[in-house]
């Protein structure tokens, strides 16, 4: 192990020592302070953000080629942590309000999030399934966390079990490519499988690993567990989880796809194709009977999964795979501002024992609250992919990398079930505007600076986003 | 600060000064609020007829160009890019016009919530300009998009009784037709590699002469089409239309006649004549079909309603399918009679809406059957109500005969649709309005004196009613009369668009 290794992975480190003091700081806390606690955890994130930034530029490998630092990676690693910061944001006035403010529940969103950061570094599908397992377990537990709440209980049992599964799909595809190959690191798996034919062995492998990280991002056919889970976890943590564990999922399949698995593209594309087309069209059809808005985001969280899926579809294709990435990317960081907004609305009018979340509760919130119902306005467009929100801007670059691959019908696909899409986002405005009703809100500082900040940046940005599109356009990963 | 005087960066964005000192005003200052709207929009106007005076009428070009490149990062060519020309000179002082007479209407129609109206009408008129100034295709798309989200808060919160349904089939049905052009565009930048109109216009001949077919040309085109045939609207799409217009209030019904509709028929003259030049003289029969058959049916069903706004809404159908015939005989008087009668539509159909709007405030209902004598107790507003019917149903004399005879005269001798024959039954549309239009004023205006007549103190227009439709009337007069000048700003811009057509 030298210096280089460790700087490599620099943030990882540094936050993987912050998440272990602050466990043993946090059992002298007093309990009625925890908010120092959630101070402590987001000021760790907010530093490790700082050592991630000065390492946009550099590029390297590290531990006998196991994490590698790229633009990529630093791109992910800056969405990762500014999730982290957003769900500690949302988390801090609702679990005191619901009364499981824990300490715990700040360490284990950093163990979560350093196993998201470790999941950015992968180069090899050992650092990949072990990333898979350290941000998995923390979610399973804080899925649970308002115990002895039934929901959420069943919820974390359900993540649990059904996450465990899917961890063990990613296990034997490993151990597949390896017999396949005779080496887990990316490298050696695009080297050993571009020569001679691709075997079927590796297929397999590449296909249950699919399998795995399907589950992670929650798309069709491996979404069943999705919308329970979110609607049962405390919305803090789905609001995280929907953002954190899909940014994590998405990166590990692009870097996983693009690299390793270049040589078996033909095959895959099909599948890809019809993973994203499903996932779409389920996701936004079965959104539409939704009455519970943490149900109906959830079924939409599957329907991007499907959008973002389109980006993979050509990821043989060496002439559109760096925009392809780039869409990806581009994508993943407006849903997430998208997400967190919208969950942070959510939460506002969240009230203890599951009250205050049915559609039919936003009625009249533009009344009462106008500022509160404008933003919610501008991430339903924002998920619609309406103009002036970066939404839509995210929607024009992935239909486009979709059509450069030469894949029209699934663009085609994506524009109608976007359609589809409005109809069960708008109904949240037509509540929000054009029903009448009495709404209660809590007011919390972290909550509503979420709101605006996220709202702020949604449309802002989409009138200049030629920053963004030129951060992510250079966050490529080198294709071996 | 070079940026911002630009005279047509001005004229679209303006609006949003008026949108930022009403956001910073207290709500209950209703009629302050009412002031900055209208002086903002009438300051608008102003700037509008700015541009008229440095408008070349002479240059088929596009003119007052302010171009900037916007996004050119990550393989995106997008620029910054407003320009105007013939084409579109007389729809952006319609819409600059329409909007502060819109707001006058509504100076004691809307008592609720008359701060949020306001924002959504300012930027409503942003969109609407920005959609016939934008010279690119991404700024276009998003202006168009845009122009969506005020009208759906407008027709949905200051509604009528069934405003919900309407505003969210108005939203996804023009939605739908838009999806697909998202496609299309896209599908263009990527093979040309620009977004901006006149590079693509440019470059597309030889990508159509090696690696485009015929069929994807059609393709394109019908993808472009869906959203503008939705938008006009051209049967059999219209269904949206009555609703949205029925449960609009009176201001929206007005803009949406007048401007909306109106963006569907540019967008075809923009974009899809001039992006597939084959293809379109390849669909001119198709469209001329549809075309006629939405005049005859717009001008049977609007005979058939027993609700005054929608006879009025569904003669837009009727109307706008002149439009489009017109302009799909691909010739210099199809094409500019098109265009004057976009205008014409707006001037008439936008009073008869105003008209329809002041004395259902008075009344509280549109049924036509309750009214009656009118006349006597309102001489003026009949007087006015009949001076825009007639504008409507086509007399000589008035603006609606100018545009309707140009279009027909230009659709008998078209080449691209071929044949005479829809010309001819379209011309029994004129007959046909004339029957819809005088029966409504015969039931409402003449005979004895109704229901309602009966039983409301019904008070004649007052001042600020009058002045709001005025501006309207002299319009009517004036093109009716001296056309001359509007063809003028018309002809070269057209000309020159006719003569990259293969006929």
């Amino acid at each position: 192990m030298t210096q280089t290794d460790f700087y490599i992975l620099l943030p990882l480190t540094v936050l993987t020592v912050w998440a272990c003091v602050l466990l043993l700081v946090d059992l002298f806390i007093p309990k009625d302070r925890k908010a120092i606690t959630a101070f402590l955890a987001a000021l760790g994130l907010a530093v490790t953000l700082g050592f991630t930034l000065t390492q946009i530029g550099r590029e390297g490998t590290g531990f006998n080629g196991m994490v590698t630092l790229d633009g990529f990676s630093t791109f992910t690693n800056v969405l990762i942590l500014v999730s982290g910061l957003f769900g500690i944001a949302l988390a801090y006035g609702y679990i005191k309000r619901m009364g499981i403010d824990r300490g715990e529940y700040y360490t284990l969103m950093l163990f979560s999030i350093i196993g998201m950061l470790l999941m950015a570094q992968a180069a090899d599908l050992i650092i990949v399934f072990l990333a898979l397992e350290l941000l998995s377990i923390p979610l399973y537990v804080l899925a649970a966390f308002a115990r002895p709440n039934l929901q959420s209980e069943e919820a974390g049992m359900k993540y649990f079990l059904l996450g465990a599964f899917s961890t063990g799909f990613v296990v034997y595809g490993t151990a597949l490519v390896f017999g396949a190959t005779g080496t887990t690191s990316f490298s050696g798996i695009f080297t050993a499988a571009s020569n001679g034919t691709p075997s079927l062995l590796l297929t397999i492998g590449a296909a249950l690993l699919l399998v795995g990280f399907g589950f992670k991002v929650a798309a069709v056919p491996f979404h069943m567990w999705t919308p329970d889970v979110y609607q049962g976890a405390p919305s803090s943590v789905t609001a995280f989880m929907s953002s954190g564990a899909k940014i994590a999922g998405f990166v590990a399949l692009l870097r996983v796809f693009a690299t390793a698995f270049p040589s078996i593209s033909t095959d895959m594309t099909d599948i890809l194709w019809a993973m994203s087309a499903l996932t779409m069209t389920v996701g936004n059809f079965v959104a539409i009977s939704q009455t519970n808005i943490k149900r109906m985001l959830a079924y939409s969280s599957i329907a991007h999964a499907g959008y973002i899926l389109m980006a993979f579809v050509s990821y043989g294709n060496k002439d559109v795979v760096s925009i392809s990435i780039a869409a990806g990317l581009f994508y993943l960081m407006t849903y997430m501002l998208t997400n967190f907004g919208a969950w942070a609305v959510v939460i506002s009018l969240e009230k203890a024992e599951d009250k205050g979340l049915e559609l039919s509760d936003y009625a009249g919130l533009a009344k009462k609250y106008p500022a509160l119902a404008a933003a919610m306005t501008v991430f339903m467009l924002s998920f619609i992919g309406f103009p002036p929100t970066l939404g839509m801007v995210g929607k024009f670059y992935l239909f486009r990398a979709a059509i450069e691959g030469g894949f029209i019908g699934l663009a085609v696909l994506g524009v109608f079930t976007s359609l589809i899409s409005a109809y069960y986002y708008l109904r949240v405005v037509v509540n929000m505007y054009m029903r009448e009703g009495e709404p209660v809100t809590e007011s919390e500082p972290w909550l509503g600076f979420t709101t605006t900040v996220t709202a702020v940046l949604i449309v802002v940005m989409s009138f200049a986003p030629q920053v963004l599109f030129l951060l992510a356009s250079t966050a490529v990963f080198k294709l071996f | 600060m070079e940026f911002l005087l630009q005279p047509l960066t001005l004229l679209t964005f303006f609006p949003l000064l008026g949108v930022l000192v009403i956001l910073f005003m207290n709500s209950g200052w209703k009629n302050a609020i009412r002031w900055v709207a209208l002086v903002t929009t009438l300051i608008t106007f102003g700037i509008s007829l700015w541009v008229l005076s440095l408008f070349t009428a002479s240059n088929p070009d596009l003119q007052l160009e302010a171009k900037y490149p916007w996004i050119q990062v990550a393989g995106w060519n997008i620029y910054y890019y407003l320009a105007v020309d013939g084409l579109s000179i007389l729809l952006v002082l319609l819409t600059a016009f329409l909007t502060p007479i819109s707001i006058l209407s509504t100076w004691t129609a809307v008592e609720d919530r008359v701060k949020d109206f306001m924002v959504f009408f300012l930027l409503l008129e942003v969109g609407m300009t920005g959609v016939f100034l934008a010279q690119d295709l991404f700024m276009f798309y998003i202006f168009w998009e845009f122009t969506l989200v005020p009208m759906y808060f407008l027709i949905g919160l200051w509604g009528g009784p069934r405003r919900i349904y309407a505003a969210v089939k108005f939203f996804m049905y023009t939605m739908a037709g838009s999806i697909l052009m998202l496609v299309a565009i896209l599908f263009l930048g990527i093979q040309t590699g620009t977004f901006n109109l006149p590079t693509m216009l440019a470059r597309l001949p030889d990508l159509y002469a090696t690696s485009i077919n015929p069929q994807t040309q059609m393709l394109l085109f019908i993808a472009f089409a869906a959203a503008f045939a939705i938008k006009v609207p051209m049967w059999p799409l219209h269904s949206w239309l009555p609703d949205a217009h029925v449960e609009a209030p009176t201001a929206g019904s007005v803009i949406l006649a007048g401007v909306l509709l109106k963006m569907g028929t540019y967008g075809f003259l923009r974009f899809n004549i001039q992006l597939f030049p084959d293809a379109t003289v390849q669909a001119a029969p198709w469209i001329a079909l549809l075309a006629t058959i939405g005049i005859i049916y717009g001008a049977a069903v609007s005979y058939a309603q027993a609700d005054v706004k929608k006879l009025v809404a569904y003669s837009s159908v009727s109307h706008l399918g002149f439009v489009m015939l017109g302009m799909f005989a691909l010739n210099a008087q199809g094409v500019s009679g098109a265009i004057l009668q976009m205008i014409n539509h707006g001037l008439s159909t936008g009073a008869l809406f105003l008209l329809v709007g002041m004395v259902y405030e008075q009344t509280h209902t549109r049924e036509i059957k309750v009214y009656g004598g009118l006349w006597k107790v309102m001489p003026v507003f009949g007087t006015i109500m009949l001076i825009s019917a007639l504008s409507s149903m086509g007399l000589p004399g008035l603006n609606g005969f100018v545009g309707e005879f140009t279009i027909l005269l230009g659709a008998f001798g078209s080449k691209a649709i071929g044949s005479p024959w829809y010309a001819g039954i379209s011309a029994i549309g004129v007959i046909m309005a004339a029957v819809y239009i005088l029966y409504m004023f015969q039931k409402m205006f003449l005979g004895p004196a109704g229901e309602i007549t009966h039983h409301h103190e019904l008070k004649d227009l007052n001042w600020r009613e009058i002045l709001t439709v005025a501006p309207l009337l002299i319009f009517m007069f004036w093109i009716g009369l001296y056309p001359a000048p509007f063809f003028n700003l018309i002809a070269p811009a057209v000309e020159k668009l006719l003569s990259a057509l293969p006929l």
